[in-house]
C-alpha cells in the first residue's frame, strides 16, 4: 500500500511539474506577446508617416522584436528544464 | 515587388534589411559554434555537444525564419506585417516547443548546454548586431558595405531606403 501511494507520488509530481512548465512558458509567452504588438505598431506608425525611412524603422523593428522575444526564449527554457 | 499601403504614396520596399540582418546573425552563429560545442562537450560529453549545436540551429533558423516572414508580409501591406509578425511569433515559439520536445523524447538530448547554448548565443548574437548596426548609423561612412561616391549604391540594412 505504501509503495503504491509512493508511486502515487511520484506521478503526481512529475505531472505537477509538467503542468508547471507548461503553465511557465505560456505566462512567459504573454510579456513579450504585449511588447512585440507596442515594437511593430509603432515600426508601422514610422514607416506610414515616413516611408523614405522604413529601412531604418525595419531594422530597429527587426532588432526590437529579437529582443523581446528573448523573454520568451527565457521561459522556454526554464520549460525546457523542468519539463520530466 | 513592392506593397502599397492604404495610403497610395506609401510604397515600401519588398527587399529589407531583416533578412541581411538575420543572414549576418546566421553568419555569426556558425562563427561562434564551436566554442559553444566544445562547451556543450565539457559539460556533457557528446550528448552535450550535440544539444549545443541543436540550440545554435534553432536560433540560426528563428531569426532566419523571423526575417523571411516579416519580409514576405511587408511585400504585401502593413495590415499584413502586423499580423504575420504576431502569427508568426507565437507558430516560431510552438516549433521551438515542438523541435525540443521531440528530441528531448530521445536518449542524447542534454537540456543543460542546450539551455545555456539557446540563451547565451541569442542574446550574445543580438547585442553584437545591435552594437554594428548603432555604429553603422550613428557613422555610416564606416560600414563595411558603404561605397566611395560614384560606385553601386550601398546595400546597407540601415541605409534609408527610397
Amino acid at each position: 500500500m505504501l509503495n503504491v501511494l509512493a508511486q502515487a507520488d511520484g506521478e503526481m509530481l512529475e505531472g505537477l511539474k509538467a503542468i508547471g512548465a507548461g503553465l511557465g512558458y505560456g505566462l512567459a509567452a504573454i510579456g513579450p506577446g504585449i511588447g512585440i504588438g507596442t515594437v511593430v505598431g509603432n515600426a508601422i506608425s514610422a514607416m506610414a508617416r515616413q516611408p523614405e525611412s522604413a529601412g531604418m524603422a525595419r531594422t530597429t523593428m527587426f532588432l526590437g522584436i529579437a529582443f523581446t522575444e528573448a523573454l520568451a526564449l527565457i521561459g522556454f527554457v526554464v520549460f525546457i528544464l523542468l519539463m520530466p | 515587388m513592392s506593397a502599397v499601403t492604404e495610403n497610395p504614396d506609401v510604397v515600401l520596399p519588398a527587399e529589407g534589411p531583416e533578412r541581411e540582418i538575420a543572414r549576418d546573425l546566421a553568419r555569426r552563429a556558425a562563427w561562434v559554434s564551436p566554442a559553444f560545442i566544445i562547451l556543450g562537450a565539457a559539460l556533457e560529453g557528446v550528448d552535450g555537444a550535440v544539444s549545443a549545436g541543436l540550440a545554435l540551429l534553432l536560433v540560426a533558423g528563428n531569426f532566419l525564419l523571423g526575417a523571411a516572414i516579416i519580409g514576405r508580409a511587408v511585400s504585401v501591406s502593413l495590415n499584413a506585417l502586423y499580423g504575420a509578425v504576431l502569427l508568426g511569433y507565437i507558430v516560431r515559439l510552438g516549433l521551438l516547443a515542438v523541435i525540443a520536445l521531440a528530441f528531448k523524447s530521445t536518449g542524447w538530448f542534454s537540456a543543460v548546454p542546450f539551455a545555456i547554448t539557446l540563451l547565451v548565443t541569442h542574446l550574445g548574437l543580438l547585442a553584437a548586431e545591435t552594437k554594428r548596426v548603432s555604429i553603422t548609423l550613428a557613422h555610416p561612412g564606416l560600414a563595411p558595405s558603404a561605397r566611395k561616391v560614384g560606385d553601386e549604391p550601398s546595400t546597407d540594412p540601415t541605409s534609408p531606403q527610397e
